[in-house]
């Protein structure tokens, strides 16, 4: 009995997250001989016209992609030539980099904050959601209402009291502050979290707590594990956020070593160092390198997981 | 009530038939406690780094903050005097205003475009969908410094393309005129957010409708007007608002390409106000100055949201009981 019933919340789960990114294919199938009026010139011309709008499209978003790869491997004098084939090939660049620039420290700050920050506020938030899913409490309605207000606040208001909060702790000039808020859950992902957990049947909790499972128990031993798509969902988004994150560098980490920088606040930095009109030495094929090389690991992130990016960015739309 | 059950202690049996009236209540006085403790969490959170957050920043905004003694000395009305007399906050905000304004609407054409063509194509769209959305995966560090080289003057890709037509590009990052629509550039690039989310929208169109009103002879502007836009249109109001939010706090862009090192390109037209609120806050040390910007900020971004929500729920179609 107890396996039939956990097998159909484990299909609902999975199909709540496959289904949504199953959609363009299962519209690619029904959509082409739909389409209704004009004749079949107009509709031949109307599908060219269609694809090469959506090849031109395409070059348009790849060329500052390509255009940066290309330029990574270029010697310094042919940086600026716009030529997405180098005349001049220099492989090394990607070698003397490492001398030029504490790349490989910055890498190492931003993947350990990343994974710090994304595993905290996925947990963190999960836990909450689960609060807001599961149990009924007086207040409950509101509460959730606060949680959703806070996504309209906006982050400049907070920055200066954040900051001295940090500065009283002391904590200024560690890593703490760019993760530290995580340990409290963020309102997109509780919300996201909560839809996901009022998916899940409730007879399956029910049947555990008859099973003598404690409140944390319905949530490690059966929210958790059922969950597995939106917590990558979360977790790949806050991964994302704190690799890109500059401002919090800027805030909390420029005053200290430049070894102590993140990715982000090292290229910002190599930025200026290298600038021609700033008086740098105008070696910027690094900052290309560099920026190529923070840019990787998210295209690799996304190839990896598409369609939970996708599906991420299309639930914000739906809560509106 | 409590006293009552505790005098009934043995009663832990299997709860299948109905619980008796008085351990029902103990139970959900339990079941309230667990999820208080579950979203505990959240809730220091929220005393601390949003509301007791938003407080601080209030009494700060009034204060003169010493840094040395960590001490904030209450001023009165002064930060916020010297707000209105500024004229840096005035032309930052004027800034930021202005381009707000120019790129909000050209995302959201631009998007809405995006996302109507991917509807359409069939096979394929999985991977033009792929290939739109890398941009947004592109940090803004990276998006940054390729920009700034496409868009230099003499070198840049931009200028060299418009050359072939002819055109005699400006100086993008140097003339006042030019710096906005440089940034407004840079925030179309990623503008694949928007897209999905569009492209989400589309897909839940029913399809029935566009058979009818193909019988009845509507053209393809016909329905997209009468049909598509106003069931996306709870959508549409949502990207303008969000991405409202966004333009007025616009920063990395600003600051990357403007404002990484003291002396800058164009200071009076590439202000803008979350630059110039980091500034104050975090070059200069003025945290009452700043604090008082960011409230400043905090009721524009207020109004400018209920406008835009009034204004909406005049346009927006909702589905049945939503």
């Amino acid at each position: 009995m107890a396996t039939t019933e956990s097998s159909t919340p484990v299909s609902t789960a999975g199909q709540l997250v496959g289904l949504e990114a199953a959609g363009p294919q299962r519209s690619a199938t029904r959509t082409p001989p739909q389409r209704v009026g004009g004749a079949g010139v107009g509709r031949r011309v109307a599908t060219v016209v269609l694809w090469v709008l959506l090849v031109g499209f395409a070059l348009l978003f790849l060329y500052p992609l390509v255009w940066l790869l290309a330029a990574s491997l270029k010697p310094r004098g042919e940086v600026f030539d716009n030529k997405l084939i180098p005349d001049t090939v220099l492989w090394s660049n990607y070698v003397e980099v490492f001398d030029r620039l504490p790349l490989a420290s910055w890498a190492v700050n931003s993947v350990a904050i990343a994974v710090i920050a994304a595993l905290l506020v996925t947990f963190s938030s999960s836990l909450v959601a689960f609060g807001f899913a599961y149990f009924r409490f007086p207040g409950r309605k509101v509460l959730f209402g606060l949680v959703l207000a806070t996504m309209m606040l906006p982050g400049a208001v907070t920055m200066v009291p954040q900051y001295l909060i940090w500065l009283k702790l002391g904590l200024v000039g560690t890593w703490v502050p760019l993760f530290g808020a995580n340990l409290f859950g963020s309102a997109f992902y509780i919300f996201l979290q909560r839809q996901f957990f009022l998916g899940l049947p409730r007879e399956l909790f029910e049947a555990a707590r008859v099973d003598g499972a404690s409140y944390f128990g319905l949530f490690r031993r059966i929210a958790l594990p059922l969950s597995v798509p939106s917590l990558i969902i979360i977790f790949l988004f806050e991964f994302q956020a704190s690799w890109n994150n500059l401002q919090a560098a800027l805030i909390y980490l420029n005053a200290g070593s430049v070894e102590g920088f993140t990715v982000p606040l090292g290229i910002s930095y190599a930025m200026t160092q290298f600038s021609p009109s700033a008086g740098g030495q105008g070696d910027y094929q690094y900052v290309m390198v560099a920026s190529l090389l923070v840019t990787l690991p998210m295209l690799a992130l996304f190839t990896f997981g598409q369609r939970y990016f996708v599906e991420g960015v299309a639930t914000q739309g739906r809560k509106g | 009530m409590a006293e009552l059950t505790r005098t009934r202690p043995g009663v832990t049996a299997a709860p299948v038939e109905d619980p008796p009236p008085r351990r029902r209540r103990t139970a959900a006085r339990r079941e309230a406690l667990a999820g208080y403790a579950f979203i505990s969490p959240w809730i220091v959170g929220f005393c601390v780094f949003t509301l007791g957050a938003m407080v601080y920043s209030l009494v700060i905004s009034f204060s003169r903050y010493n840094l040395a003694t960590n001490r904030a000395k209450p001023v009165g009305l002064k930060n916020y005097r010297l707000l209105v007399e500024d004229p840096a906050v005035m032309r930052s905000l004027g800034n930021t205003l202005f381009f707000a304004v120019m790129a909000v609407p050209l995302e959201i054409v631009f998007a809405l475009l995006l996302a109507v063509l991917l509807n359409r194509v069939g096979r394929g769209a999985g991977l033009f969908r792929t290939l739109y959305y890398l941009p947004k995966m592109t940090p803004s560090v990276a998006t940054a410094s390729v920009f700034l080289l496409l868009l230099n003057g003499n070198t840049g890709a931009i200028n060299r393309f418009l050359a072939i037509f002819g055109i005699e590009g400006p100086q993008w990052l140097l003339e006042p005129a030019w710096v906005k629509p440089s940034i407004v550039l840079m925030t179309l690039w990623g503008v694949s957010g928007t897209m999905v989310i569009f492209l989400a929208a589309l897909k839940n169109v029913p399809r029935e409708l566009y058979e009818v009103a193909a019988l009845d002879g509507a053209g393809p502007v016909a329905r997209f007007r009468n049909i598509t836009l106003p069931m996306i249109s709870g959508a549409v109001f949502f990207n303008v608002i969000v991405l409202t939010i966004a333009a007025l706090q616009v920063f990395d862009s600003a600051y990357l390409l403007f404002w990484r090192d003291q002396q800058q390109a164009s200071p009076e037209a590439s202000l803008f106000y979350g630059v110039y609120l980091y500034i104050q806050a975090f070059r200069q040390f003025n945290f009452g100055f700043a604090s008082a910007m960011a409230w400043l900020l905090f009721v524009i971004i207020m109004v400018i949201s209920i406008v835009q929500v009034r204004v909406g729920n005049r346009y927006v179609y909702y589905e049945g009981d939503r």
